[in-house]
């Protein structure tokens, strides 16, 4: 089985492969998948706290090429959307841009877990909306 | 082997005219060359099958069958390839016990182990030669006696074995024994399953009908040019092994040093000493096997795994069974040496697999949470 182009493409030229430090204001860390399930990702964003636009984001995983492109090309995807648009990404179109097979389809699962575990990060670490007036 | 394709084209079992005599005469001619590699006394012992898998197949099976009078036990071991442990557990499905004897941290059997599973309904011992991902070598001498002197046969896988090593039927005390052309540089698709006459006589049932061909063990007609290729493979390997063993051993042990002495958290798998030639299995924590593979690949074959199981996404049960964490049979690579691969390449496959550690280390969350002095035990891990 031989790997897509884009798959390839990825795992040679990762883009935003690293970390933000966790407690930087405005930066949500997912930490998805188990080590001996042979694969991990940890996939963060930083959000602009005035425009509520992810305008960052950063990964790291353990894993296989897939797992790896996977990974990558969401942090491509995330930058530039609002928090709320972020959280449409579904794992079928990762599947569909990098061409994954059947085999490689809880990768892309993988991915979608890691955006919704950053943004739910992300979230519960903003200040509580203000309480309604009594 | 390639005159037998068209020219020489006569059916070994056509015994009424010149074209199956050169026939037969040629699939003798490999009879002998494989009988004189593996030490049997009569080429009459050799059976030729399709593969290791087929044999296999034939020696665990046709055993269980035969012998079924006298009891249906059987043992083996956890480490033998996927076509030992599924055949054990299909005769489990239909009615036969068998014993896993586990396997020790360096990948050896404890050939006391075997003794303590035996027991009176025991008709067959399995343990395969050299371990396919490790390369590990059992001491099959030791377990040989063993069944001897308890008059229970022996079969062992010795696909990786033969060819490479040493193996000598009647020294060793073998009643069985599996083998394959395609790891011994032969063409794919021929294999042989030894078969003693003497001391004692063993007898197998046949898994595969028909003619009565192979002395009724293994009916059907013998690819001619497949077994002229096995034959001439076994010739060759049997002259070269002595040079190439040493050869191959010293650039193994090259590469080890290359890479053990340049990466950190890098372990060995399997017994040191007692391995394979031309085999090396390291398992690199924090990185995934597979990723490693895909920066290695382009210009070489290496493998996570075996080929047997490849087309599952399971990590090596071989390194699991020495009592490696699961993450740590993610990231076993094996690398394999062969006849033809010279100092450079060796050289070469250790720096660029030291590179591409480094750089999937980069990226691996595992290694940045390791390096923060996080243990990876304490996390409470999502698994799906």
């Amino acid at each position: 089985m031989a790997y897509s182009d884009k798959v390839v493409d990825h795992y040679n030229n990762p883009r935003n492969v690293g970390s933000f430090a966790k407690d930087t204001p405005g930066v949500g860390t997912g930490l998805v998948g188990a080590p001996e399930c042979g694969d991990v990702m940890k996939l963060q964003i930083k959000v602009n706290l005035e425009t509520g636009i992810i305008e960052d984001a950063k990964f790291k995983t353990f894993g296989c090429g897939s797992a790896i492109a996977s990974s990558s090309l969401a942090t491509e995807w995330l930058k530039g959307k609002s928090v709320d648009e972020a959280a449409k990404i579904k794992n079928t179109d990762i599947v569909n841009e990098l061409k994954l097979p059947p085999v490689k389809i809880h990768c892309s699962v993988l991915a979608e877990d890691a955006i919704k575990a950053a943004l739910a990060d992300y979230k519960t670490k903003q200040p509580a909306e203000p309480a309604a007036t009594r | 082997m390639l005159p037998y394709f068209t020219q020489k084209y006569g059916h070994p079992a056509s015994r009424n005219h010149p074209f199956g005599w050169e026939a037969e005469a040629a699939v003798d001619t490999a009879r002998s060359q494989l009988a004189a590699l593996i030490g049997a006394r009569d080429p009459k012992e050799i059976v030729f099958t399709s593969g290791g898998t087929e044999s296999i197949n034939l020696a665990l099976k046709g055993v269980a069958e035969m012998y079924r009078e006298k009891g249906n036990h059987i043992v083996t071991t956890v480490i033998e390839q996927r076509a030992g442990l599924d055949v054990a557990k299909r005769l489990e499905r239909q009615g036969s016990e068998v014993t896993y004897v586990p396997v020790q941290p360096d990948g050896l059997i404890d050939v006391e182990q075997i003794g303590k599973a035996i027991t009176d309904k025991t008709v067959l011992v399995s343990v395969m030669f050299a371990n396919n991902e490790i390369g590990t070598i059992q001491d099959i001498a030791a377990i040989g006696k063993l069944c001897k002197a308890k008059g229970i046969l022996f079969h062992t896988d010795a696909t990786q074995a033969v060819g490479k090593i040493p193996v000598n039927v009647e020294a060793m005390g073998i009643d069985l024994l599996s083998c394959t052309a395609h790891l011994m540089y032969g063409p794919k698709g021929i294999g042989a399953l030894y078969v003693r006459r003497k001391g004692p006589r063993v007898r197998i049932a046949p898994i595969i009908d028909g003619g009565g061909h192979e002395r009724g063990m293994r009916s059907g007609t013998l690819p001619v040019p497949l077994i002229v290729g096995l034959g001439k493979a076994a010739e060759i390997a049997r002259e070269v092994m002595p040079e190439e063993s040493v050869r191959l051993a010293r650039l193994r042990d090259k590469l080890q040093d290359a890479v053990l002495s340049n990466v950190d958290e890098a372990f060995l798998n399997g017994n040191v000493e007692r391995r394979l030639p031309h085999n090396l299995n390291i398992s690199f924590a924090y990185v995934e096997g597979e990723s490693v593979l895909m920066g290695l690949n382009k210009e070489c074959a290496l493998s996570s795994g075996s080929a047997c199981t490849s087309s599952t996404l399971e990590p090596s049960y071989v390194i699991a069974a020495l009592g490696a964490s699961a993450e740590l049979a993610h990231s076993s690579i094996r690398f394999s040496l062969h006849r033809f691969n010279t100092e450079e390449e060796v050289d070469w496959v250790g720096r660029r697999t030291i590179e591409v550690i480094k750089r999937l280390r980069e990226m691996s969350p595992l290694y940045e949470l390791a390096k923060e002095g996080v243990d990876l035990k304490s996390i409470q891990w999502k698994a799906e």
